[in-house]
């Protein structure tokens, strides 16, 4: 190892400025080495600070959010949130953002973002058993849309269906506000048990630091400062920065980790993913309170002549960094050669505390950990929040000239028509426990060798976030707690990815605070807590950014999978019965977008309490088995979910008059929230005075049977009809060039 | 019956064929390393799903290269029982154990979703539970499943009733609607000469335990059992 100081490369505050650091942030730099940095010390400085890396902008605003329960086990801060699930099982899960990549190129950018969502779980020991993802894609005819939703679900499904991980749900919606902005969320869930849970921090000196997996490449470099800038019309020129995958590799990963993991012999392990080698040597000495030497010289690399600021700095995926135990060198060798894997011990854990990195001699980084690891920017940026739109009364807003045009309208519409073409895509059924598939309120999974199911969803509404950040947030976390409840599970916690344009706009930083404000009132009021999560900024073009949207992926436990309830109808002759308050809210609602081309007015508001007495009763009714299908009411108001309903069981409803004071339009299209329709034997009297009795509005909506929509003696709507409506768009859509 | 279930670098179907097998015969199988020399004593061998070696070059054509397969290709001529799912089938073909290959789907795009099959056939080991003509719900999940051959193979495959199971509609007829990636004649699984090989696109893993939403996959386990106790 050399001993020499750190070549002083030419670093000029114009080079900083190019890495995407201020000017104060470089006088910062200057300060903390009291010197000028190497080229490499500086491009880890830059990834270290990039807002990808640092949250610099919303740090100070996630603090807000409640992070504890009684079944959190690990809250944000690791790779992933740990909660509890009884019986020893414990679920890992998080989700990130790829969006800047995804657009650049799709199916690479896409698949990389299924990619570091699984090593970010399978890094703290779990078996990685559901992957969602929430897409945004631009208006259906913009020039850009089709190539990049095609790229997109090709590169997710290209991912997970290698490894063997079902892809199990999310979301996919369409907005002109996404047109040179999309989002790509990708989600991750796994299961461990709770006394093998592996963590980062590197406690202990003297430890060898191993390199395992794919080799590194140039590819990637500077992944993490592209997606903490805006774009320009130059973002093509970005496509050298995304990084490719190898699901194949990552598969071997996965199996070689876990094999290592079933034995005592890992201290600390770390995925190597934004900022590469870097960040995870940082976060690893760190979190163990030491300082680590690196010879890079013995890191695999994939290319002649790499430089110590390559390696440093290189996304390249299917990498791992651990800490091992002494002695345990051999035994973690041979499983990895077993699986083909690189495995190279790089470095040494040492009572410096600072990260030094040796290449040919050189000393090419000599820096203090603690001091990059915690003292990166943070700022309290200015914010404005405008007040936000009145609500309109339904009355105010016109009816269509008939019911079942809108219905035919809104059903066949990009925003609620089917999503199988994206889901049959993905491999769904891999490992054989999707014991509730796609196009359900949440995918259930059960938990491997038991009757326990594991529910997950993804949700956010961005047009009512736009409308309303704070209603909006509410609303994120309410859904997705809803979406859970309605399949009986009990919904534990959260992760959440937060998509939003530029910080350093007060209007832009305006709707993160609202969004985050909603979020914890409803996440206090549900006793819902984040675990983990992640922050994408910058989601803009030209200054144009996309609608907030904050998305929230949350899970939920099944005591027992056969008292679990799905959408579909299962037989005629049942009972229909509407849970939760009727006040026909049309403000935001895809009836004024898709019938009336408006976005005006109030998103419908969050009554938080009564949002958790219709959800408790609704879980006991499930778990009583009283119930025979349960959907709740979302998107498309009332006749929507009916007909979801409907169409998943393939049976006909026919609809109850309504005999109170709003507008026939408002009762079938209005998006009041915290309702749920249940299905039950009968004629329902008794989940009515259930109802009662939690203080909540029920009324019958309708009956099961036939082969048709049936409203009154105006219309009938054949659901073969509606079939076609509802799963012909998108593939027609996609199938025209 | 013992069973062994071969384990290639990206299998990932290797760990459910395995639990219908223990669930549905009894007996769990053996899980084998591709990298061994040898299968142990079995009555049958299971080539699972997945994507072996990452169906990198084309789908199956390494795995058919890897150590175990010289052992199995000489048991499978000695009459082992061999069951080729998805990859597994990609495997055989590719080793030429079973004629014809496995191409990229007619739509281009991995398709994941049940089909429903006619079973063509109840006199083999693999069938015998089923009733000739039934047709049966179970899901495929593949890129590359659009069997094709020569049309003077076809024939054959065809005359000597070596075509188990084809794609059909739910009625039970096998028209181009209900052909999910273009298989010449519908081929959702083929035998061999012997009748002791099967290789077949469709999961009868995965649709053979009621909570999953079915269980007319579960019969072909059976049907093994009932064959090769």
């Amino acid at each position: 190892m050399g001993s020499s100081s750190p070549a002083v490369a030419h670093v000029t505050p114009d080079l900083a400025a190019e890495h995407g650091l201020s000017s104060d942030e470089y006088a910062r730099l200057l300060e903390i080495l009291g010197r000028a940095p190497s080229l490499t010390e500086l491009g880890i400085f830059s990834v270290m600070w990039s807002e990808h890396c640092s949250y610099k902008s919303s740090k100070v605003w996630l603090r807000l959010l409640p992070t504890e329960g009684p079944r959190v086990i690990q809250g944000p801060g690791e790779n992933a949130g740990v909660v509890d699930l009884g019986d020893g099982d414990a679920a890992i899960f998080k989700m990130e953002s790829h969006n800047h990549p995804s657009f650049i190129e799709p199916y690479q950018g896409a698949a990389t973002g299924v990619g570091g969502i699984m090593r970010d779980v399978f890094t703290m020991g779990a078996r990685p058993v559901a992957n969602l993802n929430a897409l945004r894609f631009g208006a259906p005819d913009h020039p850009k849309t089709r190539h990049l939703v095609s790229g997109v679900v090709a590169g997710i499904g290209g991912y997970g269906n290698c490894i063997g991980v079902p892809t199990v749900g999310g979301e996919v919606n369409f907005d002109p506000g996404y047109n040179t902005n999309i989002l790509v969320n990708a989600m991750c869930v796994g299961l461990a048990r709770t006394d093998r849970i592996f963590y980062a921090a590197a406690k202990g000196t003297g430890h060898s630091v191993v390199y395992v997996g794919s080799k590194t490449g140039r590819d990637g470099i500077h992944g993490a400062t592209m997606a903490s800038a805006e774009f320009n019309d130059d973002t093509e020129e970005k496509r050298p920065t995304v990084q490719v995958g190898d699901p194949f590799t990552e598969k071997l990963l996965v199996e070689a980790c876990l094999e290592l993991m079933a034995g005592d012999t890992i201290i600390a392990i770390q995925d190597m993913g934004a900022a590469g080698l870097t960040c995870s040597c940082i976060e690893m000495a760190d979190k163990g309170g030491v300082g680590i030497d690196l010879k890079l010289d013995a890191v695999p690399t994939r290319e002649e002549g790499m430089s110590a600021y390559d390696m440093m700095l290189s996304e390249s995926q299917e990498r791992m960094l651990m800490v091992l135990k002494p002695g345990a060198e051999e035994q973690a060798r041979a499983i990895f050669t077993k699986w083909g894997l690189d495995f190279a011990v790089v470095g040494i854990t040492t009572d410096t505390n600072r990260l030094i990195a040796h290449h040919n001699g050189v000393t090419e980084v000599d820096v203090p950990i603690d001091v990059l690891a915690n003292s990166a920017p943070e700022y309290k940026r200015p914010w404005v929040l405008p007040d936000p739109p009145g609500a309109i009364d339904p009355g105010d807003v016109a009816a269509p000239q008939s019911i079942s045009g809108a219905l035919e309208a809104m059903i066949g519409s990009p925003h609620l028509c089917s999503r199988a073409w994206v889901w049959e895509q993905y491999d769904h059924m891999v490992m054989a426990d999707t014991v509730a598939r796609p196009g359900g309120d949440a995918a259930v999974v059960r938990i491997h060798g038991t009757n326990k199911g594991l529910a997950a969803t993804a949700d956010v509404t961005p047009r009512y976030c736009t409308a309303d950040p704070r209603e909006g947030g509410k609303q994120a976390v309410a859904e997705v707690w809803r979406n859970l409840t309605a399949t009986g599970a009990e919904p534990i916690a959260i992760t959440d990815c937060l998509n939003f344009g530029n910080p350093e706009r007060p209007e832009i930083m305006g709707q993160f605070v609202g969004c985050i404000e909603g979020m914890v009132e409803a996440c206090t009021a549900l006793e819902f807590p984040v675990v983990s999560g992640n922050v994408s900024l910058y989601n803009e073009t030209n200054g144009q950014a996309i609608p907030p949207t904050p998305a929230i992926g949350g899970i939920g436990l099944i005591p027992f999978i056969a008292q679990m309830a799905r959408i579909a109808l299962t037989a005629p002759e049942q009972t229909l019965i509407l849970i939760g308050e009727e006040r026909g809210h049309l403000g935001q609602s895809l009836y004024m977008q898709i019938v009336l081309d408006a976005k005006l007015g109030a998103p419908p508001p969050v009554d938080l309490k009564a949002e958790r007495r219709a959800g408790d009763l609704v879980r006991a009714l499930i778990r009583e088995g009283a119930v025979t299908a349960v959907h709740d009411v979302s998107d498309g108001g009332l006749l929507i979910a009916l007909s979801e309903m409907a169409l998943a069981g393939d049976i006909g409803v026919t609809l109850a008059p309504y005999e109170g004071p709003l507008p026939q339009h408002a009762v079938l299209f209005g998006e009041d929230q915290g309702r749920y329709i249940v299905a039950a034997e009968g004629d329902g009297q008794a989940i009515l005075a259930r109802a009662s009795e939690a203080g909540l509005p029920a009324r019958v909506v309708g009956h099961s049977g036939g082969d048709a929509i049936v409203m009154g003696d105006e219309s009938v709507f054949p659901l073969a009809l509606l079939r076609q409506l509802h799963e012909g768009w998108l593939p027609g859509h996609m199938s025209t060039i | 019956m013992k069973s062994s279930v071969i384990v290639f670098p990206g299998s990932n179907c290797d760990r459910d064929v395995a639990v219908s097998l223990k669930q549905l015969t009894g007996h769990a199988p053996a899980m084998v390393w591709h990298g061994d020399a040898e299968v142990p004593d079995s009555d049958l061998i299971v080539l699972p799903g997945g994507f072996s070696y990452g169906d990198y070059l084309r789908s199956g054509a390494m795995a058919a290269h890897s150590p175990i397969m010289s052992d199995i290709v000489a048991k499978a001529r000695s009459g082992v029982a061999v069951l080729g799912i998805c990859n597994g089938f990609q495997v055989l073909t590719e080793t030429r154990l079973l004629p014809g290959i496995l191409m990229r789907n007619a739509s281009l795009k991995f398709i994941c979703r049940d089909v429903t099959l006619r079973v063509e056939r109840n006199d083999t080991i693999f069938t015998n539970r089923y009733r000739k003509g039934d047709v049966i719900k179970i899901p495929v999940a593949h890129h590359d499943g659009n069997f094709f051959s020569d049309d003077e193979t076809i024939r054959a495959l065809e005359g000597e009733g070596r075509i188990v199971l084809r794609y059909c509609d739910a009625g039970g007829e096998a028209s181009g609607d209900a052909n999910p990636n273009g298989s010449c004649a519908n081929i959702a699984g083929i035998l061999d000469k012997s009748g002791r090989i099967l290789g077949l696109m469709p999961h009868p893993e995965r649709l053979a335990d009621e909570a999953l939403g079915g269980t007319d996959g579960a019969p072909m386990f059976r049907s093994l059992l009932e064959a090769l106790h």
